[in-house]
């Protein structure tokens, strides 16, 4: 392992992230402000508990976890997109530098992005409502995989985005309604039999639910199965970029 | 001179179908300057990114220092510095920050004294601190020919250093080319500027349609394909050559009053003793007499015309 190297794109790519401090970190706390209100204050008033938890306090892992999906994918995708636009990925593909300390680089500095958002989102919760956390070791690990495993995926996606539309698009046509289908805001259990049943084929439900048990120790699906569709889905993600970088697949012609 | 670079029948076909590179030979020397030299589409470009690892080979091999450019990749490109011919840079960084970028990138420690030498031999060390997108083009230029050496290649790949740079630029880009290979860096230069490997290059080596036509030590090509001019400007015009003159291989100018002969510099007698006796039997005055050397131009143009 070359960890110079890592440590460069590491480096290099947080310290976007620390030059802007207030649009890295502002813009999460208002996003998870405005859902405690709409949500919590004027939805929340009208449904008051899921399961004996405050609806406020219900939301919080799945607001961290929408946030941490969508930071992982936007960051690690703008990252590798912007290089091949700009043009200056031929560095990156000239160095003697391996896929895995590439990935390391790029989708660590992403995934570390998320996890400080998703923290200053705990924190910011904290000012609204009573949160409980009850299996702080495993929210972190959970919370730490998600990233990353998005993070991957974002990866993959700036390497497949040939222009901005395509960057957008999945984004905005699978990850959004996968979220919000995926139990962020409901217990799946309020659901009818049937659409329950659908909701359980969303792979978003195994990470908001598995996370919402770390808080809360209740969840739609068993923490087991939340942290094996976690494992699959982290374990795909590296498989398609070891692919990618085998091939050269829209990097190498 | 032993060789740092050895290509065996290297070829690349593109996904679209295009054949880029039909079987390429050839050994760079170590401390040499090496221009590739061909025309828009050649395949120049193709050879070079195989060779810094942007793009795969469909076949042959390549060593550089020894080493397997795919199985022992790492080893290969950290030897290898790349100037691209497209000015990608990521503008808001500073000029030290993306040199130093580029050289932890090779996985080397920190050494911002050899980063000092490098600007300053680039005449960037005063823009340091400036954002990129804040130089000038020339400027841009040499950072990214610092950024190719801020690790300390041994092999220095330029493609199309002074493509779009004006006449004061390239000289300054020719200058530190040399000093470069003062310092024993091997160098590889692109250009379809025959001027420029005219006057940098040890040896050149002619790329056309993916296929290498031929590679020689520049004054044996200059010597091997060159030839000489000689004009002769006449006092009085002519209107026409006489026999005598003509059955020689001269040819008059429009204006009847200069003659040019061509000539091949190389071979034992050159013809001109008898061409200017010639002149005097027919009475023609000569004024003034001059010859001239076949640029590498003539020479390329009459190759690609003829290997090809």
């Amino acid at each position: 392992m070359n960890w110079r190297s890592i440590a460069t794109i590491f480096n290099f790519e947080m310290a976007r992230f620390w030059r802007t401090p207030w649009e890295s970190l502002a813009a999460p706390v208002v996003s998870t402000v405005l859902y405690f209100v709409v949500f919590g204050a004027a939805i929340g008033g009208r449904i008051q508990s899921v399961e004996d938890i405050s609806y406020g306090a219900f939301i919080v892992p799945g607001l961290i976890i929408l946030t941490v999906l969508q930071t992982s994918l936007a960051n690690a995708s703008n990252a590798i997109f912007m290089r091949k636009f700009v043009g200056t990925i031929h560095e990156i593909l000239a160095a003697p530098i391996s896929f895995l300390e590439v990935v390391a680089g790029f989708v660590g500095a992403a995934a570390l992005k998320s996890v400080i958002i998703a923290i200053v989102i705990y924190l910011t919760a904290l000012f609204f409502v009573d949160l409980p956390l009850a299996h702080p070791a495993l929210a972190l690990v959970l919370l730490v995989l998600t990233s990353f495993g998005f993070a991957l995926w974002g990866f993959l996606m700036g390497i497949w985005a040939k222009d901005w539309q395509q960057l957008q698009f999945i984004p905005m046509m699978v990850i959004t309604p996968l979220v919000f289908l995926g139990g962020a805001f409901y217990s799946a259990s309020m659901l009818p039999p049937f659409w329950e049943g659908v909701a359980k084929l969303n792979p978003v439900l195994y990470l908001v639910s598995g996370f919402r048990w770390t808080f809360f120790g209740m969840a739609d699906v068993p923490i087991a199965a939340s942290v094996l569709a976690l494992a699959i889905f982290l374990g795909l993600g590296f498989l398609a970029v070891w692919a990618i970088f085998r091939t050269g697949w829209r990097l190498r012609p | 001179m032993s060789s740092i670079i050895e290509v065996r029948d290297l070829s690349k076909t593109y996904a679209s179908g295009t054949s880029a590179l039909k079987g390429v030979t050839l050994d760079i020397r170590e401390g040499e300057i090496l221009a590739l030299l061909g025309p828009n589409g050649a395949g120049k470009t193709t050879f070079i990114s195989i060779l810094c690892g942007l793009v795969t080979p469909s076949g042959g091999q390549a060593r550089v220092g020894g080493h397997d450019i795919q199985r022992e990749y790492r080893e290969a490109r950290s030897l290898i510095g790349l100037v691209p011919q497209e000015i990608a840079l990521e503008f808001f960084e500073t000029v030290m920050n993306t040199v130093r970028f580029s050289r932890g990138l090779y996985g080397k420690a920190p050494d911002d004294a050899h980063l000092e030498r490098v600007l300053r031999a680039l005449a960037l060390w005063d823009k340091r601190d400036a954002k990129l997108r804040e130089l000038s083009g020339g400027m841009k230029r040499r950072v990214l020919i610092a950024k190719a050496l801020s690790h300390g290649p041994r092999i220095l790949f330029l493609d199309e250093p002074t493509a779009g740079v004006d006449v004061n630029l390239r000289r300054e880009m020719w200058e530190v080319v040399r000093r470069l290979k003062a310092e024993g860096v091997t160098i590889i230069l692109t250009t379809h500027y025959l001027e420029e490997a005219e006057e940098m290059a040890d040896r050149v080596g002619i790329i056309d349609k993916g296929r290498l036509l031929l590679v020689r030590d520049k004054a044996d090509l200059m010597h091997e394909f060159g030839q000489k001019v000689l004009t002769v400007e006449l006092a009085t015009p002519l209107a026409h050559l006489p026999e005598a003159l003509a059955s020689l291989g001269l040819s008059l100018a429009p204006d009847g009053l200069t003659v040019s002969y061509r000539y091949d510099s190389n071979a034992d007698r050159s013809g001109i003793a008898r061409l200017l006796a010639a002149f005097a039997a027919e009475g023609i005055a000569v004024r003034d007499l001059s010859t001239e050397q076949s640029s590498l131009e003539d020479v390329f143009l009459r190759l690609v015309r003829d290997l090809a």
